[in-house]
């Protein structure tokens, strides 16, 4: 009796947690998404938000090149994480592996801004690169390299490279070495190491792996309105702008629970069609 | 023994951190500088109240209170023409009682004109603080012919154009095309196909445009690099250029430069209303009032302050501005409800076209 007393004191603040700050907010979030002004100036129950992003080409064209991108990260993410992760577990010695693991930790000790002003002043027009550039006379004229989709896919696999490389380390590790070696006496090729031993074994450390990088990807707000510039309409700032700058809570709202339900059916959908498990991927 | 021990250390506890408990704070929510360091070190010593300013911009000041229906801050400083239909619809302000206001120390006829801009229902919301106008920012030795807005659409400076994609470049536009965006107010289907036309112009000239600019000092940095020539800004932003590179100045625009009065507005739920109005006071103050000015180089709503400014300031304005400029300024009116969603979704439009 007593260890159930305890239990349900140290679990009150989570609960009282999850539910003031999380569960009330979305749930009030919940109702006024389906409430629209009238004609009269009165709000009214309506599904016309949720009717609006199916119709305004604008909204669901918006989300869906948000979540192509946020895929195409995630994939870019992952070719060029997989080779790093697998260089610094199974390469490495294990006293300097640490080391490198740390060395990709420095960077996220700062801030995503800071870190993405930094590309900025790297890649301006006016910016480092482009000053070496022409110090060496490759070019004469300097280059905006800002502003681009090409700039923007770079900042966001910059960003999520850790929350991939993490979880493949993980996986990784766990994977003996004397399956490889296997492989080799038995004559595979370093393709088919990969691909039938490799990738299988790791395939949650990939699942958890992508998952992350994708729903950060498609939530991100900063990096694209950023280094994208003017064609880098992202999903994220649509709801922005609905709740700020035209002052219609209900219509963001929406918004807001499309994205989640969306991402969330992407993902399913992701999983089936890899037949991962999400249970597994996330243990 | 151990009981009253416990109990002496509880009253020492209560009593050391109590005065600090009670200090009073007042919380404003305002725009960048417009809390100089300075004068809150000076007001905190005149009257012992501390001030924790928070940086913001008007659309985040409004939903700010909204979510908190008007608590969390003492003193907020939106633009005049975003106060009637915000209190009309969500209620976030409380009256401002103008006879706790110094009311000599403002300029009378901008204090009439903020009163009756902010008239909700017989009550005033609002007291002027400072003034300034949106134009062009530009290189005049790079785009000597820029003088009107339409220069942003001008396939000669392509790729040096930047402006906020936000609703005074749709106003400007506006102008720029010799309508009148600010006599539409009142007639939402005349004005939403006004904005309709400005947005496809604005679509047709994006392949010329840098990059929307996000905050004054993103600007700054592109137009001091000389990647930008020619952009719509504040007129303190192209005299700060101006200082460091006689090239870029400020421009009057032929169509008219926009003008804004920024204000003090007391939030519904306000804590310490009686700390706001000293405040108000208090950066009404000629020689505060002046010192503001001198460093943020916007316009001031205070009387006395004219004769504190520093010469420089006051050239700013002869240069950039003629008898017939100034005649020529349209001042933002109030804006009435459901303009903001037509000119969102065309700014959307906008930034998702290629």
């Amino acid at each position: 009796m007593a260890g159930r007393l305890t239990l349900y004191i140290f679990l009150a603040p989570v609960l009282l947690w999850l539910f003031l700050l999380i569960v009330l907010p979305h749930l009030d979030l919940f109702f006024i998404s389906f409430q629209a002004e009238n004609d009269m100036g009165d709000m009214v129950w309506s599904l016309s938000n949720y009717q609006a992003f199916f119709t305004e080409k604008i909204y669901w064209l918006t989300f869906l090149r948000t979540a192509m991108y946020a895929i195409l990260t995630t994939i870019l993410t992952f070719i060029i994480t997989f080779p790093i992760a697998f260089y610094i577990t199974k390469v490495l010695s294990l006293k300097v592996s640490g080391f490198f693991t740390i060395l990709l930790l420095v960077p996220f000790w700062v801030s995503e801004l800071v870190r993405i002003y930094g590309w900025m002043i790297l890649l301006r027009e006016s910016g480092v690169f482009n000053h070496y550039l022409m110090e060496l006379g490759l070019i004469d004229k300097p280059i905006e390299m800002l502003y681009n989709d090409i700039s923007m896919i770079m900042g966001l696999v910059y960003t999520s490279m850790l929350f991939m490389v993490v979880p493949l380390i993980s996986s990784l590790e766990g994977l003996d070495d004397s399956l490889i070696e296997a492989a080799y006496d038995l004559g595979a090729s370093k393709l088919v190491i990969i691909r039938d031993i490799v990738i299988p074994y790791i395939m949650p450390g990939i699942t958890s792996g992508s998952i992350v990088v994708f729903m950060l990807t498609l939530g991100n707000y900063l990096t694209p309105n950023l280094m994208g510039g003017k064609n880098s309409l992202w999903f994220t700032e649509q709801i922005y702008n609905q709740f700020i700058a035209s002052f219609n809570w209900n219509q963001g709202a929406a918004f807001g629970f499309l994205l989640l339900v969306l991402s969330t059916l992407i993902i399913w959908i992701g999983l089936r069609v890899t037949r991962q498990n999400l249970s597994r991927a996330l243990s | 023994m151990k009981l009253t021990g416990m109990l002496t250390a509880t009253a020492l506890l209560v009593a050391t951190s109590g005065p600090a408990l009670s200090a009073e704070t007042l919380k404003i929510l305002t725009w960048t500088g417009y809390a100089p360091k300075v004068l809150v070190e000076k007001f905190e010593k005149q009257t012992g109240i501390k001030v924790e300013p928070t940086y913001s911009n008007n659309e985040e000041m409004i939903a700010k209170l909204r979510a908190t229906r008007g608590s969390g801050f003492d003193l907020i400083q939106p633009s005049q023409d975003r106060i009637s239909s915000v209190q009309e619809k969500y209620k976030i302000y409380q009256p401002i009682d103008y006879s706790k206001i110094e009311s000599g120390q403002i300029i009378t006829s901008m204090l009439d004109a903020v009163k009756k801009n902010t008239l909700v229902k017989g009550k005033s919301y609002a007291v002027p603080f400072c003034y300034g106008t949106s134009g062009l920012v530009v290189n005049t030795k790079k785009a000597p012919y820029a003088r009107d807005y339409d220069a942003l659409l001008n396939p000669a400076y392509s790729g040096r154009i930047s402006y906020r994609l936000k609703r005074p470049t749709l106003i400007a536009m506006a102008f720029a095309k010799g309508d009148d965006p600010f006599e539409k107010y009142s007639d939402i289907n005349a004005y939403a196909d006004l904005m309709n036309g400005v947005g496809s112009d604005l679509m047709a000239g994006k392949g010329l445009v840098k990059n929307y600019y996000a905050n004054g000092d993103a600007l700054l940095e592109l137009m001091r690099s000389g990647e930008v020539n020619v952009a719509m800004a504040w007129d303190n932003g192209g005299w700060k250029l101006h200082e460091e590179n006689p090239d870029i100045d400020f421009i009057a625009p032929k169509s008219g430069a926009l003008g804004w009065i920024d204000t003090f507005a007391i939030p519904a739920k306000a804590k310490n209303v009686d700390g706001a109005y000293k405040w108000i006071n208090f950066m009404m103050k000629a020689e505060n009032a002046a010192y503001f000015t001198n460093q943020e180089k916007y316009g001031t709503a205070s009387k006395g302050a004219l004769e504190h400014l520093d010469a420089k300031i006051r050239a700013n304005f002869s240069r950039s501005f003629s008898e017939a400029d100034i005649d020529n300024i349209n001042w933002y009116p109030p804006v009435p409800a459901k303009l903001e969603s037509i000119e969102g979704k065309i700014l959307d439009k906008v930034k998702a076209s290629n």
